[in-house]
């Protein structure tokens, strides 16, 4: 028992806790900067959102010590009882949940409540690593594609279903994972192609871009004609771009709310409205862009602090370090997150078990999707979309839910030496 | 295989670092290369709060207080910040009914949905009282003070002129002065604007996005103290003033009296006039358009801005000037010749006092003649000239056909015909004594203000200068007063003061001998030397009266104009300027039953329709 202690002190990589701690703490500072009133100092408050966020920070400490001492294994056995029960949270929430900001996804009252949707990405991980590590199993075959997407299909719903769809679209991040396990390139090809025809079908006339589409069709078959392309194989290619390209207004304006659409319209630029639909993104391209190159120093941002920045706690966390370190602070912020993403996919790598390589790739792929859509929002080049920043962002369900995802992760690579 | 898939790794990570990369470009470009997001966050937290001093007071002569500031509250809304209002409750407040709420709210709503705008402006202390109280629950108003002039007594309107919020032409000019900012208009307001005003502070706050203060910027480094505007004492005596009004309440025409030896002026009335709170605060545009189209011109200003033909008083700087040139002698007499002009019944002028007493036409068309042909009437157009140049120069140095440099904007020059003029009209040197001798009695083309008429009794008065009439003796406060200096100076007109005392004389006997024209000025026990005149014109005539009394130790020089009088000047305007003599030197009226004559007499016709064309024409 004792060997096997040391063990885990030795193998844990302290270096991905090291940016855990950094990151949590460069979050608590920018909260305590945000909220931060000369009247009321004091650290401890549970009044204020600072005094809140070191009780969470304390509370994912213990769930993370909890994760680290328990039996390794316990979780990739409990991983489809995790996934169901979590299942239930969500199907609960649509019943008895509360609303915030038009998404029906909490449990409980005021800032104290449990949001399922944060913890449900990291039971899907878990759920999703359980069946694509089983014997014999190959994403090739239909059956486990079928597994596959529905074990992701089902919490995306139901978030969708919450009105949530920005936690929703985190879901389609598993793609990474699957891809890495097997599915075919032209997956993700087709994605990259869909969501630019997606952007090209609102910013130019429709036949106009059938046209292009046609166009190119012809010089490819041209070009690769050698290769003894199918002109069929061109056409019907052709047909279901067009028939994508036609039916993007369709479902632009059937399919997306107002606000959605608004969100959308102002990042292609194609709407001009400062104080409405453009505030949020403007003020925090204000506050990040005011920071200059070493920022104006720590409690001394006017944007975040005097909350022209909106959400500046939560989804737009961001503001605070871009507006208080300036580049210097929010470059580190970032490359903490990439350092923090390449060595888990890394470490995924080097584990043995495929529990273990694929379930570590879905935690790279969540916080990924979740870095690249919220700091994407705070700077200008994503619509906004309200979503957290891992481990920075207000919330303790947030915090908690990165934490417990993080930490399984941590905990299994640990015993990576472990015999399978 | 497995393989395969292994390297697939360093396409994920590839994607993860390419995001990673566009995103430090991205925070390269917003927070090191554009500067523009520094200054667009400054606009958001940084509020540019100006202090603004309060504009000085006005005083009269006597200390009485003249213009006040009173404060008064905007009612201010910024839309996006209203939120479950209770819009009964504040249109009961505010005395506004729902439809007009709505449409108040809808403009400031596209004004601007973030920035103040008023939403009802200048509210009185007792009326905003009760709105305070309940401002709490209105969330998005709130209270912006400013003051605005009062003018307790209601006098003196031409003088004092009015403030009035600065316009988009003002502002291109003088960027000093910023939207909704107040600037004199009219009269001293504007003359005196820099002075009033003082200088504007401002003081840097930082807001929060709910416009909540949150304190200084940087400590106050960068913030201003304003300064405040400096009082004016004026020279008008407000118990004359009044009492001038009073007369003038229901003819039209003008009074302006000054103090010989010091050139300060006692009343300045034009009337009609108006009640200078017209033109203050919310009722002040309404007014001002009923004012603007008044045909009575209640806008306009006589004292400075109406050019009449002098008539008759013109003649007693007539027989200075040729006295000075040494064509006349005091003894010298004409006949009343009326082949030459116009007269009435009188006995023939033997000396320049006589003539001046009977203003006897011809006798100064004789005058006249000599100033021009020099005392030669052969030697033709070119001594015309000689003459004419030089009767011009003694004009101006009276005062007449210049500006008088007084402290009110928009004064005229009034009009002395030169050299120029005449070849001008004549296309050549056609021109004579002969075509143009209407000037000699105050006919013509000549043309002065009331302004000018009143400095001219006081240049009389004081037997040959004349210090600039003004209104501001005083600038500072009560502790720390500063002398105007700009009217100290006296302008001489180098006309012996033997010549003058002449004049003296001439118009005492105008008011105090049997044959005077103006026997009606006659005040017992104070000697009030006058000059009568009577304009025709294209209605019924001005009737017109200069004097200062008393003879010896002047204390007060009027001119009086009464417009469309039908009467002489002896009629009208000669008892009226007594009266106002008699009020200032005793302090009160005896002549209750001149007082009362003249208080209630209303002799202006309306107006004519046509312009006047001036003609010569005798007492």
């Amino acid at each position: 028992m004792e060997r096997r202690e040391r063990g885990i002190l030795e193998n844990i990589d302290w270096g991905t806790i090291l940016i855990y701690f950094l990151l949590v703490f460069i979050g608590w500072i920018s909260i305590y900067s945000a909220v931060f009133d000369e009247n009321h100092s004091s650290i401890f408050d549970l009044q204020t959102r600072y005094g809140k966020q070191i009780l969470w920070i304390g509370a994912s400490v213990i769930i993370a010590l909890f994760i680290i001492v328990i039996d390794p294994k316990f979780f990739s056995q409990t991983a489809y009882i995790w996934y169901g029960l979590f299942i239930i949270m969500l199907l609960a929430v649509l019943v008895v949940g509360s609303e915030t900001k038009g998404a029906k996804s909490w449990f409980g009252v005021g800032d104290f409540g449990i949001q399922p949707s944060e913890f449900a990405k990291a039971t899907t991980a878990l759920a999703l690593a359980k069946v694509l590590s089983g014997i014999d199993v190959d994403m090739k075959d239909l059956k486990t594609k079928i597994y596959a997407i529905t074990i992701v299909a089902v919490p995306m719903l139901l978030v969708l279903l919450q009105n949530d769809t920005g936690s929703a679209l985190v879901f389609l991040i598993f793609v990474l994972v699957l891809f890495r396990e097997g599915l075919s390139h032209s997956v993700l090809i087709f994605g990259v192609v869909a969501v630019i025809l997606f952007i090209l079908a609102l910013l130019i006339n429709t036949y106009l871009l059938i046209g292009i589409l046609f166009a190119i069709t012809i010089i490819i078959w041209f070009l690769f004609r050698s290769r003894k392309l199918s002109i069929w194989l061109c056409l019907s290619l052709f047909v279901v771009a067009s028939g994508m390209v036609y039916s993007v207004d369709y479902v632009y304006d059937n399919a997306l709310g107002t606000h959605q659409k608004d969100r959308i319209e102002v990042l292609l630029g194609q709407k001009k409205d400062p104080q409405g639909v453009e505030y949020n993104v403007n003020q925090s391209k204000i506050a990040i862009g005011s920071g200059g190159f070493f920022g104006k120093g720590f409690l001394k941002g006017t944007q975040t602090k005097y909350n022209f920045v909106p959400e500046q706690d939560t989804d737009f966390i961001f503001c605070t370090v871009g507006e208080e370190w300036g580049f210097l602070g929010s470059s580190f912020v970032v490359g903490l997150f990439l350092t923090l993403m390449v060595k888990l996919i890394k470490m995924a790598e080097r584990q043995r078990s495929r529990f273990s390589r694929i379930y570590g790739y879905c935690v790279a792929s969540i916080l990924f999707a979740h870095f690249a859509i919220n700091i994407g929002m705070t700077i200008g080049l994503l619509p906004v979309i309200g979503i957290p920043l891992p481990f920075l962002s207000y919330g303790g369900s947030s915090l908690i839910s990165f934490t417990f995802l993080l930490f399984i992760f941590i905990r299994q690579d640990a015993s990576r030496m472990d015999l399978v | 295989m497995k393989n395969t898939l292994s390297s697939r790794r360093f396409i994920i990570m590839g994607i993860f670092i390419t995001v990673g990369i566009i995103y430090i470009i991205r925070l390269l470009f917003l927070q090191v290369f554009d500067d523009s997001y520094a200054q667009l966050a400054n606009r958001n937290a940084l509020r540019f709060v100006t202090q603004y001093p309060a504009r000085g007071l006005i005083y009269d002569r006597n200390g009485e207080l003249l213009v006040y500031n009173e404060l008064v509250y905007d009612l201010m809304v910024i839309p996006r910040q209203v939120k479950d209002l209770d819009t009964a409750l504040l249109c009961k407040l505010v005395g506004i009914d729902k439809d007009q709420f709505l449409a108040r709210m809808e403009k400031a709503t596209k004004y601007s949905t973030y920035a103040p705008s008023s939403f009802e402006k200048q509210i009185s202390k007792e009326d905003f009282g009760p709105i305070q109280e309940k401002l709490f629950m209105f969330s998005g108003f709130f209270a912006q003070s400013r003051t605005l002039r009062y003018y307790p007594h209601s006098v003196a309107s031409h003088a004092l002129g009015y403030v009035g919020e600065v316009n988009e032409n003002m502002i291109k000019k003088n960027p000093y002065y910023k939207k909704g900012d107040y600037i004199g208009m009219s009269g001293l307001e504007k003359y005196y604007e820099e002075t009033l005003r003082g200088e504007k502070g401002s003081k840097i706050t930082l807001v929060d996005v709910h416009n909540r203060e949150k304190g200084s910027f940087q400590n106050g480094k960068y913030d201003t103290a304003s300064v405040a505007g400096q009082n004016l004492y004026s020279s008008i005596d407000l118990e004359l003033q009044k009492y001038a009004e009073q007369i003038m309440s229901n003819k039209r025409g003008s009074i302006v009296a000054i103090e010989p030896s010091t050139g300060e002026i006692l009343c300045f009335v034009s009337a009609p006039f108006y009640d200078p709170n017209l033109l203050v605060g919310r009722v002040r545009g309404n007014n001002y358009m009923k004012l603007l189209n008044d045909p009575s011109k209640p806008l306009f200003n006589r004292a400075l801005m109406a050019e009449y033909p002098p008539g008759s008083i013109f003649k007693v700087a007539q027989a200075m000037i040729a006295l000075d040139m040494g064509v006349i002698s005091p003894e010298t007499g004409f006949g009343c010749d009326r082949s030459l002009v116009g007269c009435h019944n009188h006995p023939a002028a033997t000396s320049v006092r006589e003539a001046i007493k009977m203003s006897c036409n011809p006798y100064f068309y004789r005058v006249y003649q000599r100033i021009i042909q020099q005392n030669n009437p052969l030697t033709g157009k070119g001594d015309s000239k000689y003459g004419l140049s030089a009767w011009d120069d003694e004009m101006y140095k009276m005062g007449f056909g210049k500006k008088l440099a007084i402290d009110l904007p928009d004064s005229k020059s009034g009009f002395i015909p030169d050299t120029a003029f005449y070849s001008r009209i004549y296309k050549g040197d056609s021109w004579n004594f002969y075509t143009i001798y209407s000037n000699s009695i105050g006919q013509g083309e000549v043309g002065v203000i009331p302004l000018q008429m009143a400095n001219f009794a006081a240049i009389v008065a004081n037997r040959g200068w004349y210090i600039t009439p003004h209104l501001v003796k005083y600038f500072g406060d009560e502790h720390l007063k500063k002398r105007n200096t700009k009217y100290v100076q006296k302008h001489l007109t180098m006309i012996s003061k033997d010549y003058w005392n002449i004049a003296v004389e001439g118009m005492y006997a105008v008011v105090h001998e049997g044959g005077g024209t103006a026997r009606r000025a006659r005040i017992d026990d104070i000697a009030v030397c006058g000059k009568t005149g009577t304009v025709q014109n294209a209605g019924a005539d001005h009737s017109v009266f200069i004097c200062f009394a008393p003879k010896d130790n002047p204390k007060i020089a009027i001119s009086v104009y009464i417009e469309n009088a039908a009467g002489g000047g002896g009629t009208w305007a000669a008892p009226i300027a007594s009266l106002i003599a008699e009020k200032y030197i005793r302090g009160e009226v005896l002549r209750k039953e001149v007082e009362k004559t003249y208080m209630d007499a209303a002799p202006c016709q309306s107006l004519p329709l046509r312009k006047y064309i001036p003609k010569p024409k005798s007492e």
